[in-house]
């Protein structure tokens, strides 16, 4: 009788993979040089896929700011992608957002640090820019 | 094969089921973090797949297989992944084999392989599950 019992535990938990493969198989196939995958090689990566997203979410928050307020937002990823090693794969899709007057700033003192190098390569034309 | 840039996205409602499962009970997950951890998702398949494909091309193979994808989570230091992989592989590769597309043929075959675990209930278990575990109840008794 217990066997029974324990059969359908293993079929309710065994919900093996709940990504679609044919999804995964055009995304593996979208990579020019691969030409044939396995159908074990696409089933772990499945499950795999699967591990990195619950991976990727309980690690970002866990170390996110969002933990009192019981959300997951898009600045605990970023921040994930840039500080996590095994994640760095992710810092170029999941970049840090920056407000568009801060991003102006950095512009204006990136450009302001480059005059000033300027300035000192020839003096000259910086003592005529300041009379 | 990928036509538009929405093929290579995997769905969302799948995404965010997993999310949801791996996050403690009631946790918001904001709009703009689904999406990008479903472009992370995918992302992180491409990295996989190429990493596996170098593999597989030391090796002379033309065709990826399991350990190529099991080296490329070493290389890509998801470690920790590799056991429950290769207990997924192991455990469930009669079954993936024959993994169905749709839900409802999901539920058959779910039934289909309780139906062989209980050589006993046979015939029942075509009929009605609730058939079948009365029929369970009464030998349980016995």
């Amino acid at each position: 009788m217990a066997e029974v019992v324990v059969g359908k535990d293993k079929c309710g938990e065994q919900r093996l993979i709940s990504l679609p493969l044919s999804r995964i198989r055009v995304i593996m196939k979208s990579s020019p040089e691969v030409s044939s995958i396995n159908q074990e090689a696409l089933v772990l990566t499945a499950k795999a896929t699967e591990l990195f997203v619950q991976c990727l979410a309980t690690y970002s928050y866990r170390h996110g700011s969002g933990k009192e307020k019981k959300v997951l937002t898009y600045s605990d990823l970023a921040n994930t992608a840039q500080e996590s090693e095994t994640f760095q794969f992710l810092a170029d899709i999941l970049p840090k957002k920056i407000l568009a007057s801060k991003y102006l700033k950095m512009l204006k003192e990136e450009k302001r640090e480059e005059d000033e190098e300027n300035d000192n390569d020839n003096e000259s034309d910086h003592d005529e820019a300041e009379s | 094969m990928a036509e538009r840039p929405e093929d290579l996205n995997l769905p969302n409602a799948v995404i965010t089921r997993i999310i949801k499962e791996a996050l403690p009970d009631g946790v918001n997950i904001s709009k703009e973090a689904r999406s990008a951890i479903s472009r992370a998702a995918s992302v992180f398949v491409l990295y996989a797949t190429s990493c596996a494909n170098n593999f597989a091309m030391k090796g002379k193979r033309k065709t990826l297989n399991a350990s190529d994808v099991l080296s490329a989570m070493e290389e890509m230091e998801f470690q920790r992944f590799v056991t429950p992989l290769k207990e997924a592989l192991e455990g469930g590769s009669r079954k993936a084999r024959r993994r169905p597309q749709s839900k409802r043929r999901r539920t058959k075959t779910k039934k289909q392989t309780q139906k062989s675990k209980t050589r006993a209930g046979m015939r029942t278990m075509t009929k009605m599950k609730k058939g079948w575990k009365k029929k369970n109840r009464m030998k349980r008794k016995k």
